[in-house]
């Protein structure tokens, strides 16, 4: 299993050399280094000698790609892409365009968003679970056709309009929980409450669809039928045998997003004021700040490619007969 | 769930479930406000924006500020001892009058005196270790283990602000590291500040320490300190407006030793920077910056003192604003800024009483203010009976829409172009905009100058003749008939170009983000048709749009203005060739140059408000008027609300520092407080019951089905 890992993880470094050239290109296409000087610098009375300062602080004075007055490989490497992304690979993410230790700014912020993601998670994936195994219990009968009806309604509605209406109800017009904010350490729970509930409720249709489409299958399957006709009762088959069964594909789905949980939700942590790593990049985007976009964006395809790796290995876990090779 | 949430609630006591703030500050002295744009910059050399100024001009003292009450705004001491009245002189050295010449003036001095016993707020920079050195002022690798905030630090000091602390400031605005966006302008006027600037350019790439060393040894020959607390700056020729900037954070005073501790390696790393943590002399200090979250001010137990204005305005005398006239200020210990991005939940807080003050968003507005038979904006029933009050104010602002004057077919000074631009300008009707799209908080501009502006005339003298008439003791918009004719003039009978038969299209460059810019958007066209002119919406994003208007390859747009201080230069200079866009990247965006227009704004600028003045500033608007370079636009007006138990809020557009003559009520409010957010439980017992309701059938159901045999 060590040399599928190794491999995996070589494998992964022509891909985010990839997505970070990627990332500079759409971001250099939308934004020059002049633009961002002038973003940083303000409206009112920019000079030219003040912007080619700002750029020639930062680094943005250099070439984008190649650097043709430069001789033999500094025409390369004397360049914004090479400087801005050679640092990124041992995880050194440097400055952001306002002069902030991009490293400390995310140590500090992924805290809040997993304060919410996690117990979203872990509550949605207990509710979901419950919830579609009570539905497969009750197949081909008006629970399983109304709950079906119901889900497909959830799915439907925008994850916008649970964040809106959470605040309205439980917010506004219950005083049941603060509507935005967030504080530091255990005063953070009053916070996350409404947040977490509408992030469980918000995941509930496609969650608990996606889950009763994974037992209804196994259900079907042969040792289900020869656990029936063992005598077992319904509910031992189903906790027992379909859902140990049918943790497979759940897995899967739970572990390839653990990482990402550290990265935040762009449009919850705007809301609801939680100062994450989603509203860390959304920020930085507006803003116009290359560094910090650079380094969310490395760090997201290094956790989803880390999702994948643990995905892999959690098959083996759960499912003897997978060896990684 | 709903359960644990109200286990989880239940236990929050005195306070509403709903409450942000800690139990135990319910009754404190804290005022609630926020802010939805993160300040970019703290450094008063650097920061330049109202968000930013919002902090800042409670920490810092410059040596002037706005009067509170008086109107117009007026300029009165805060660091310094007084107003300082400029001294002109001629080139070989002698006095000259105050209404000599400007040809005849070489330089003119500012002589400013600051008050005694005013201290910097307590920071580590002035911490002295027991051999009398500065504590912190060598810190090695070892020193910074533990410390990620500047609260980190022990040990804190204090000093008596002394003149230097002006001069040093003054040297960092002319530093290229420090990207004052003012220094382009201070090199005009201050004397030396150019030499120093290029002196200072050749340390760009040495490091943080070397440069605030070559940076207090440099000196400014337009800044001389005479004792520890005078001052003299002396600038190139005369420049009136130089009193307003004086009354900016630009020119408050900085300590060396802050400079010096926030240069030392490790600290930049470690986010303590001037730019994040500032050392001020003002009534609040920034205890807690985390503009993630929230941005928390506290009294400067240093602060010199202050007393609330006794002077105001005959109307200010019955309405309670001078009941604490005297009285030592600030009164509020504590303001805590909590980060809202989204307006509903910022909107929900106010109402809850959990912000004592707010501004009034697009979408919550019919909610607050509905308009009178008058046509007066009134608070609606449900704000009353809260016991909010608003207060409204035109912005020394402008927005208007700008014609690029270097375009052939809309700009220029042929009448044909003259004439086509006029017709435009009856034909987008403001009002209408401003209805529609600002819910009415507008008012129409006759010309560049707001109302509060020297120079600004208001009635019939006040409109704009091209575009209004005088009717029935108001203005009236002229009629589409007469920008018919203006276009028949300009031969575009009915919006079709005579001389190719074709419709006259124009080029409208716009940035548009959302669904509201969409409306906006087709509102412009449908102006322009009016005319049968053909209005291509050129839309892209903000960056282009401003390489756009800065190549002048636009025609017409939208652009807007907001005044540094209240003077007509401020104003009129956007017109000012030399200050064109294209040519001179200043910020005349719709490059408009007149050499008439320029004699009399050159003769105007920097003359006293008077008579004469007044005749010159109705020449440039008369000439701006004719040559109709933009479509006036509007000024916006400011509408926020107050909570009951917040006293002595009152508008006030230059000013920035009211913190510090505001007051609370505390028990007012944490009673309406209770009042207003009783938790409703009934959802709650519901939810509950429904859940019983679907659990205990379908657990019966189970139980049945188990038990059942199969046949």
């Amino acid at each position: 299993m060590t040399a599928y890992i190794v491999r995996r993880l070589l494998y992964a470094i022509p891909i985010l050399i990839g997505v970070n050239l990627l990332t500079f290109m759409l971001f250099f296409v939308v934004n020059s280094p002049d633009d961002m000087a002038r973003m940083h610098l303000g409206q009112k009375r920019v000079t030219e000698e003040a912007i080619q300062s700002w750029k020639a602080e930062r680094g943005y004075d250099r070439p984008l790609l190649y650097n043709a007055e430069a001789d033999g490989l500094a025409s390369l490497t004397d360049t914004i892409l090479f400087q801005k992304s050679v640092k990124l690979f041992v995880f050194q993410f440097g400055s952001s365009d306002d002069g902030r230790d991009i490293g400390y700014d995310i140590s500090q912020r992924m805290w809040p968003s997993l304060a919410i993601a996690v117990p979203v998670l872990l509550i949605g994936l207990a509710f979901n679970i419950s919830y579609a195994l009570f539905i497969v219990f009750f197949r081909a009968t008006y629970v399983d056709i109304g709950s079906v009806v119901l889900l497909v309604a959830m799915m439907s509605i925008s994850g916008l309009f649970y964040i809106i209406g959470g605040q309205f109800l439980i917010g506004k017009l219950w005083h049941l929980a603060p509507i935005s904010g967030y504080d530091q350490g255990l005063n953070a729970w009053k916070f996350l409450i409404l947040p977490v509930i509408v992030g469980v409720v918000a995941g509930i249709g496609s969650g608990t669809r996606w889950y009763r489409t994974l037992f209804l299958e196994e259900i079907g399957r042969d040792y289900v039928r020869t656990a029936r006709a063992k005598g077992l009762s319904e509910r031992v088959v189903l906790f027992r045998h379909v859902l140990r069964n049918a943790l497979i594909p759940i897995l899967t789905g739970v572990v390839v997003v653990l990482p990402l949980l550290f990265m935040g939700s762009l449009i919850t942590e705007s809301f609801f004021g939680i100062p994450g790593l989603g509203s860390y990049t959304i920020d930085a985007i507006s803003n116009q700040d290359f560094a910090i976009v650079r380094a969310m964006v490395f760090l997201g395809a290094v956790l989803y490619i880390l999702g994948l790796i643990l995905t892999d290995i959690s098959y083996t876990l759960v499912d003897p007969r997978v060896r990684l090779q | 769930m709903f359960g644990l949430l109200v286990l989880a609630l239940s236990g929050c006591g005195e306070s509403a479930w709903n409450d942000p703030y800690p139990a135990a500050d319910a009754e404190a002295n804290v005022y609630y406000s926020s802010f939805a744009e993160r300040p970019k910059h703290l450094d008063p050399a650097r920061s330049y924006s109202s968000d930013e100024y919002a902090f800042l001009a409670q920490i810092y003292e410059p040596p002037l500020q706005y009067h509170f009450l008086l109107r117009p705004y007026r300029l009165v001491p805060l660091s310094a001892a007084e107003v300082p009245e400029p001294r002109y002189f001629d080139a070989a050295g002698h006095p000259l009058p105050e209404d000599a010449p400007v040809a005849a003036i070489d330089h003119s001095d500012y002589l400013i005196r600051i008050q005694p016993g005013i201290r910097f707020q307590p920071h580590p920079a002035f911490a002295r270790a027991d051999d009398g050195s500065y504590r912190y002022h060598a810190l090695s690798p070892g020193d910074l283990k533990g410390i990620n905030r500047l609260a980190d630090f022990e040990a804190t000091g204090t000093r008596e602000l002394t003149a230097e602390d002006f001069a040093h400031q003054i040297k960092r605005l002319a530093a290229p590291w420090s990207h004052s966006p003012i220094a382009g302008l201070m090199r005009e006027h201050i004397r030396g500040f150019g030499e120093l600037a290029d002196q200072l350019a050749g340390l760009e790439s040495a490091g943080a320490l070397e440069r605030v060393a070559a940076l207090r040894q440099a000196s400014l020959s337009g800044v001389e300190v005479l004792d520890s607390r005078t001052l003299r700056i002396r600038l190139e020729g005369k420049y009136p407006q130089f009193q307003y900037w004086l009354a900016m954070p630009f020119f408050a005073p900085m300590p060396w030793e802050a400079d010096v501790f926030y240069a030392q390696p490790g600290l930049a790393e470690r986010n303590i920077t001037l730019d994040w943590y500032p050392v001020g002399t003002g009534p609040y200090m920034l205890s807690e910056n985390d503009p993630n979250r929230r941005m928390v001010l506290e009294r400067n137990p240093n602060f010199h003192g202050e007393s609330y204005p006794s002077e105001g305005m005959p109307e200010n005398r019955d309405s309670g604003i001078l009941n604490d006239a005297g009285r030592p200020i600030p009164f509020i210990d504590r303001a805590i800024y909590s980060l809202e991005k989204e307006d509903i939940p910022r909107w929900t807080k106010f109402l809850q009483g959990y912000y004592d003050a707010s501004g009034i968003s697009s979408d919550a507005f019919d909610q607050a203010v509905q308009i009178d038979a008058s046509g007066e904006p009134i608070l609606t029933e449900v704000m009353r009976e809260r016991g909010i009050s608003l207060l409204t104010s035109v912005e020394p602002s402008i927005f208007y829409m700008g014609f690029n004057m270097l375009d052939p077919v809309i700009g220029g000074d042929s009448e044909r172009a003259r004439l086509l631009r006029r017709a435009i300008s009856i034909a987008v009707d403001f009002e209408e905009f401003i209805s529609i799209f600002a819910n009415g908080r507008g008012l129409v501009a006759q010309s560049p100058l707001p109302p509060g502006i020297f120079g600004h005339r208001e009635g019939e003298a006040g409109i704009n003749p091209f575009v209004y008439e005088w009717r029935n003791g108001r203005p009236e918009r002229r009629s589409l008939d007469e920008a018919q004719v203006l276009m028949e003039q300009a031969g575009y009978p009915n919006g079709v170009d005579r001389e190719t038969g074709r419709a006259l299209s124009l080029n409208y460059e716009a940035v548009a983000t959302g669904p509201d810019d969409r409306a906006r958007l087709n509102w412009i066209r449908k102006q322009f048709a009016k005319l049968g002119i053909e209005l291509v919406i050129r839309s892209t994003d903000y960056n282009r749009f401003q390489e756009k208007i800065r190549n002048g390859t636009g025609q017409v747009f939208m652009w807007g203005w907001n005044a540094d201080y209240p003077d007509p230069e401020n104003f009129l200079f956007l017109l000012y060739g030399p200050n064109g866009k294209v040519e001179h990247q200043g910020e005349n965006a719709s490059n408009y140059a007149n050499p008439e227009f320029d004699r009399l704004f050159d003769a105007m600028k920097y003359m006293e408000d008077g008579p004469e003045r007044q005749a010159l500033i109705d020449q440039l608007v008369e000439i701006a008027r004719r040559d109709a370079p933009w479509i006036w636009g509007f000024h916006p007006k400011s509408f926020s609300l107050h909570h009951r138990w917040l006293l002595n809020a009152h508008p006030n557009q230059m000013a920035n520092n009211t913190l510090k003559y505001r007051r609370l009520d505390p028990e007012q409010r944490q009673a309406a407080r209770r009042d207003w957010n009783p938790p409703i439980l009934w959802p709650l017992w519901a939810a509950g019951g429904v859940l019983v309701l679907l659990v205990l059938p379908a657990w019966w159901m189970v139980r049945r089905r188990e038990r059942s045999t199969a046949l």
